[in-house]
C-alpha cells in the first residue's frame, strides 16, 4: 500500500550542526505516528521539514504518492496546528478558519459550507464571531485545530499542541483528538515531549534523539521491550528501574549477578545468543511483586524508605544493595517506611542493555 | 498608659522622608515648568513691560498681539510675513516623511525578522551603523548628489533625505516588534497559502497597529523638530518652522522683541507638545522603545 | 532550496539597500576622500595627504569645539542620568498624582533643540530675565549671566540640555525599575534593610544596561549637538560654545572649505567609534555568555 507520507534519507544541519541525521520513516493511511523525544532532539524541526517550513539539507519527503521536497506549504496537501495557537489575532473565529481558503480562492458558498461544517464538528458554532483574545485557551487550540481541519487534507501536523494548556484541559483534548482521529480517520503526525501523550494517542511512537530515531514501534512495544537504555529511561513514571551486574554464560542457563543477586535467564527472550560479559538489567516498577518469592522468582529483600500514595495505587521506594528501587502497588498501602520487605523479580518482563545500551 | 492596643489598619505615618520626597518632587517641578510658564507670560506682555525687567511676573493685562505678529509679520531679514509659512512647510515635509518611513521601515522590520533572506543581518548592521554617524559627514555629497538629480531645495528633495536617515530608527524599532511576534503565526499563515505581502498587510500590520502609532509619533516630533536638514535640503521656500524661528529670534535688526520671539516660539513647539500631551503614554513607550537598542 | 517566497523578502528589502550602500557607504567615502585632499569650494582630486587634519588640529577653534564638546558631554550626560534617576526613584516612590509628574518631567524632550535653547536663552537674559528679577527682589549682586559670560556660557548649554533631556533618562529608568520583581522588595523589607540603601545596593546594579543604553543615546546626542548651540549661543561669546558640528557646517557652507570640513566629519565618526565600541563589545559579550548552550 501507498504511503501517506514518506521521509527518505532526510537530513538537515545548520552549518556543520547537524539537527536530523539520515532520516526515513515511511507513515501509512490513516495513522497516527507521534514523534516523542526530549527538547533539542529534532522533532519539531523534523514535522516543519514535513510541513515545508524548514529548508532540508538532503532527501525526499514524500506525501500522498507526490515529491514535495520543494513544494511550498500550502501544496503539500497537509493542515497544521501550532504549539501557541498561532491564531491571527486581528481577525474574528470565522475569518481564522477561512483565511487558507480565501487565499485559495476557494467560492464563497464552498468557504462556509467548509467552516460551518468545522465549527460544528469542534462545538464552535457560537464563538464564530470572537477574537482570539475573547476566547479561553482550550477554545483556541480548537479553533487552531479547526484552522488545519478546514482544509480537508490527508495529512494533519501538530507540533505540541497541548502544552500551553493546563493539565485537566490537556486530559480533554487529547480524548477529542482521538475522538477525531477516529471519525475522520486521516493521518496525523504530532510532537510531543510528553509521554501520556504518546502512549495514549499513538498507534506508531518514534522516540528521538540527537536527531536519530532510537525506537519505531507501538505504544506497547516501547513500554515493554525498549530497545535501548535511553528508551527505556525516557518512556514510564517512575523511572525504569537499573542495576548494574554481568552475565554469566556457564554450562546451564544464561544467569545474571549482581551484590550477590542471581537471576536464571532462561525465562527471558534474548535477541541475540547471550554471551558472558557486563550488562544492565532493567524492570519497571510494575514488575517487582510483593509476594514474589512464593512463586519461585529471585528476591530484592530491602527495607522502605518513602511511600508516595497516588489514590488508586502507590509507589514504595525501598534501599536495596545501595541502590532506591521503586515498586508499584494497587490499592490501599499499609507498608510503613522502615519496614522490610522481599519483593519478587519477573525476568520475562524485564530487559537486558549491554555495554553499548542496546537491549540484548 | 497611654499606649493604644494595636487594632485593625496600621495609622498612616508622615515620616521625614516623605516631606522630603515630596520637596524635591516640588522643586523639581518648578526647574521643569518654570522656563514654560515664562514664554507663556512673555509672549502676552507688551514690550514697554517686558523692559521692567520682571521675567516672572503676570502681564497686567493680556496681549496678544505678539501672537498675531508671530504668526504673520515677524521679520525674517527684510522680509516679514511671520512663521507662519514655516508651519505649513513643516507640515507639508513631515507628513509624507512619516507616512513614507514608517511604511517602509515597517516592510523592513518585517522582512529581517520574519524572513531573514541571505543578507539580512548585513544590512540590519549597516542600517544601526548608519543611524549611529553624525549627519555632518553625508552631508556634502549628498547636496551634490540632490543637485545632480534635481532634488536639491526641493520640498521631494527633503522629504527623501528624512525618509533616508529615518530608516535606521524605524526598521530598527520594527524589526524589534516583530522579533517578538511568535513565529509560528507567520507560519501558519504560510502553510494557509499566504505570500510575503499577503502576510504582512492581513496579518502583520493589523497586529502591529499600535507599534505604528507609536512610531509615526516619534517620527512627527523628530522630523518637525529637525533643524540641520531643514536648513541645508530644503530651500529658501520650504524652509521648515524651526529654521524660521532661528531667523526670526536670532537675526533681528533693531530691538529684540521678545514678545513675538516667545510667541513664534511656543507656536514651533506647539504641534510637538499637543502630541505629547494628548497622546501621553504612547510617546513614552516610543521613547522607551527608541532607548532600547540593538 | 531557496523558495521563491524569500526572493519577495529580498526584493522589498531592495530599497534599504540601496540607501544603505549609496547613502551611508557611498557619500562617507566621498566624504573620507574628500578630507585627504586640498579641496575648497568644489571638490578638487589633488591629494595632499593629512594637511587638511594637520591644519585642522592647528585651528584654535578645532580645539576649543573639541575641548568644549568633551566639558559640554559630560556634564550633560551625568546630569541627565544624575537627576533623572532621581526623578525615576522618587515617582517609583508610589507618590500621588505620579502621572501628572511624569508628564511635567518629560515634556520638554518632545520640543526641539532650537525651542529649548530660545527658551533659556530668555531665561538667562542677563538684562530681563532671572538675574534683573532677583535683583528688583533686593538683591543687588544677585549674578546669572552665563549666556554672555565667557567662562560659563557652555554651563548655560549643559542646564538647557540636562532640562530637555533628564526626562528621558527618568522614562528608561523607571521601566527598568518597574520591570524588578516585586518579591525583591518583599525580600529587603523583610531583611529590614532601609529604602535608600535598596535603591543604591540592590535596584541600581540592576538598571546598568538600561543606564548604559540611556548614557549611549544621549552620548550619540552630544557628538551630534549643533542645533542648541546655534540657537543659544551661536558659539559665542567668543569661541565658548564652539562644537565640532557646528565648525564642520560652518566650514562646509559658510567658509567653503570643504576638505577641511570632511576633515572634521571624519575625526567625530572616528568619535562616535570610540564611543559605541566598547559598548558593543560589552553586549556582544554578554549576548556570548547568555547565549551560550
Amino acid at each position: 500500500m501507498q504511503s501517506a507520507v514518506s521521509i527518505k534519507n532526510l537530513k538537515i544541519a545548520y552549518g556543520d550542526q547537524t539537527v536530523i541525521e539520515e532520516m526515513s520513516i515511511d507513515i501509512a493511511p490513516k495513522e497516527f505516528l507521534v514523534l516523542l523525544g526530549p527538547s533539542g532532539c529534532g522533532k519539531s524541526t523534523l514535522l516543519n521539514a514535513i510541513a515545508g517550513l524548514q529548508d532540508i539539507t538532503a532527501g525526499e519527503i514524500w506525501i500522498s504518492g507526490k515529491n514535495v521536497t520543494w513544494e511550498e506549504p500550502k501544496d503539500r496537501g497537509i493542515g497544521m496546528v501550532f504549539q501557541s495557537y498561532a491564531l491571527y489575532p486581528r481577525m474574528s473565529v470565522r475569518k481564522n478558519l477561512s483565511f487558507g481558503l480565501r487565499v485559495a480562492g476557494l467560492p464563497k458558498a464552498e468557504i462556509e459550507a467548509r467552516v460551518s461544517r468545522t465549527a460544528a464538528l469542534l462545538h464552535l458554532d457560537t464563538l464564530l464571531d470572537r477574537r482570539p483574545a475573547e476566547l479561553s485557551g482550550g477554545q483556541r487550540q480548537r479553533v487552531a485545530i479547526g484552522r488545519a481541519l478546514v482544509r480537508e487534507v490527508d495529512v494533519f501536523l501538530f507540533d505540541e499542541p497541548l502544552s500551553n494548556l493546563d493539565a485537566k484541559l490537556r486530559n480533554e483534548l487529547r480524548v477529542e483528538i482521538k475522538k477525531l482521529h477516529q471519525s475522520l480517520g486521516n493521518t496525523m503526525i504530532y510532537v510531543t515531549h510528553d509521554q501520556v501523550e504518546a502512549l495514549t494517542l499513538a498507534d506508531r511512537i518514534a522516540i528521538l534523539r540527537d536527531g536519530v530515531i532510537q525506537q519505531l514501534a507501538s505504544p506497547a512495544e516501547i513500554y515493554q521491550r525498549p530497545a535501548n537504555l535511553f528508551v527505556a529511561g525516557f518512556i514510564g513514571a517512575p523511572m525504569m528501574n537499573f542495576i548494574e551486574g554481568h552475565i554469566e554464560t556457564g554450562d546451564g542457563a544464561p544467569v545474571f549477578e549482581s551484590h550477590g543477586l542471581r537471576v536464571d535467564l532462561s525465562g527471558y527472550g534474548f535477541r541475540t545468543p547471550p554471551a558472558s560479559g557486563p550488562a544492565t538489567l532493567g524492570f519497571r516498577p510494575d514488575h517487582l511483586m510483593l509476594d514474589g518469592a512464593a512463586s519461585g522468582m529471585p528476591t530484592l529483600p530491602g527495607r522502605i524508605s518513602v511511600v508516595e500514595p497516588m489514590g488508586s495505587e502507590a509507589v514504595l521506594w525501598f534501599d536495596w544493595a545501595g541502590h532506591s528501587l521503586s515498586l508499584r502497588l494497587m490499592g490501599d498501602v499499609t507498608l510503613r517506611p522502615g519496614d522490610g520487605l522481599s519483593p519478587g523479580l519477573d525476568i520475562a518482563k524485564a530487559s537486558l542493555f549491554g555495554t553499548d545500551g542496546s537491549r540484548l | 498608659m497611654a499606649r493604644l492596643h494595636p487594632n485593625g489598619p496600621r495609622p498612616t505615618q508622615i515620616t521625614a522622608g516623605r516631606i522630603g520626597l515630596y520637596l524635591f518632587l516640588i522643586v523639581a517641578v518648578l526647574f521643569f515648568t518654570l522656563p514654560l510658564y515664562t514664554m507663556v507670560v512673555t509672549s502676552l506682555k507688551t514690550m514697554d513691560e517686558i523692559r521692567l525687567g520682571q521675567i516672572f511676573s503676570l502681564p497686567s493685562k493680556l496681549d496678544v498681539s505678539a501672537w498675531i505678529t508671530a504668526w504673520s509679520g515677524a521679520c525674517m531679514g527684510t522680509v516679514c510675513v511671520g512663521i507662519r509659512s514655516g508651519f505649513w512647510n513643516s507640515l507639508a515635509i513631515t507628513l509624507p516623511s512619516v507616512a513614507l518611513s514608517v511604511f517602509i521601515g515597517a516592510v523592513n522590520g518585517y522582512a529581517l525578522s520574519l524572513w531573514r533572506p541571505r543578507g539580512a543581518s548585513v544590512l540590519f548592521g549597516l542600517l544601526l551603523a548608519g543611524g549611529l554617524i553624525p549627519y555632518q559627514i553625508f552631508l556634502y555629497p549628498m547636496v551634490r548628489a540632490m543637485a545632480t538629480v534635481g532634488l536639491y531645495n526641493s520640498l521631494a528633495g527633503i522629504i527623501l533625505v528624512h525618509v533616508i536617515f529615518g530608516l535606521p530608527l524605524v526598521t530598527l524599532l520594527f524589526r524589534n516588534y516583530f522579533v517578538s511576534v511568535p513565529e509560528e503565526l507567520c507560519k501558519a499563515a504560510r502553510v494557509d497559502g499566504a505570500g510575503f505581502w499577503r502576510i504582512f498587510f492581513e496579518i502583520m500590520l493589523p497586529i502591529a497597529v499600535p507599534m505604528v502609532v507609536v512610531v509615526s509619533m516619534l517620527q512627527f516630533t523628530g522630523i518637525w523638530n529637525d533643524f540641520l536638514l531643514g536648513l541645508v535640503f530644503a530651500g529658501r521656500d520650504n524652509l521648515p518652522m524651526t529654521v524660521q524661528l532661528n531667523n526670526i529670534v536670532n537675526t533681528t535688526m533693531g530691538e529684540r522683541t521678545y514678545n513675538v520671539n516667545m510667541a513664534a516660539t511656543i507656536l514651533t513647539a506647539l504641534v510637538p507638545l499637543a502630541i505629547y500631551f494628548l497622546s501621553g503614554r504612547w510617546f513614552v513607550r516610543g521613547i522607551a522603545a527608541g532607548a532600547v537598542k540593538g | 532550496m531557496k523558495r521563491k517566497t524569500n526572493l519577495a523578502a529580498t526584493v522589498a528589502l531592495l530599497p534599504t539597500w540601496l540607501v544603505a550602500v549609496v547613502v551611508f557607504i557611498g557619500t562617507m567615502g566621498w566624504s573620507i576622500h574628500l578630507s585627504f585632499t586640498n579641496s575648497t569650494i568644489f571638490p578638487s582630486s589633488t591629494y595632499v595627504g593629512l594637511a587638511q587634519y594637520q591644519k585642522l588640529f592647528s585651528s584654535a577653534k578645532w580645539l576649543a569645539s573639541l575641548q568644549n564638546v568633551v566639558t559640554f558631554g559630560i556634564l550633560y550626560v551625568g546630569g541627565c542620568l544624575l537627576l533623572g534617576f532621581l526623578l525615576a526613584t522618587a515617582l517609583d516612590r508610589k507618590i500621588r498624582f505620579e502621572s501628572v509628574f511624569r508628564t511635567i518631567f518629560l515634556y520638554p524632550y518632545a520640543m526641539s533643540f532650537v525651542v529649548t535653547g530660545l527658551i533659556w536663552q530668555w531665561m538667562l537674559n542677563p538684562m530681563l530675565g532671572i538675574q534683573a528679577s532677583v535683583r528688583s527682589l533686593g538683591w543687588d549682586s544677585f549674578v546669572l549671566d552665563w549666556v554672555v559670560n565667557r567662562d560659563m556660557a557652555i554651563y548655560a548649554l549643559v542646564l538647557a540640555g540636562v532640562w530637555q533631556g533628564a526626562g528621558l533618562v527618568m522614562v528608561i529608568v523607571l521601566s527598568g525599575m518597574r520591570g524588578i520583581e516585586a518579591e525583591q522588595w518583599k525580600a529587603a523589607r523583610i531583611d529590614g534593610i532601609p529604602v535608600w540603601r535598596i535603591y543604591l545596593s540592590i535596584i541600581l546594579p540592576q538598571l546598568g544596561p538600561a543606564l548604559a543604553a540611556a548614557g549611549l543615546l544621549l552620548a550619540m546626542g552630544v557628538i551630534k549637538t549643533y542645533d542648541i548651540v546655534v540657537a543659544m549661543t551661536n558659539g559665542g561669546p567668543g569661541n565658548a560654545t564652539e562644537v565640532p558640528a557646528k565648525f564642520i557646517m560652518d566650514n562646509l557652507f559658510g567658509r567653503q572649505n570643504l576638505g577641511l570640513a570632511t576633515a572634521g566629519a571624519t575625526v567625530l565618526v572616528l568619535g562616535v567609534l570610540m564611543i559605541v565600541a566598547p559598548f558593543r563589545y560589552a553586549m556582544h559579550m554578554r549576548g556570548k555568555k547568555r547565549g551560550a548552550r
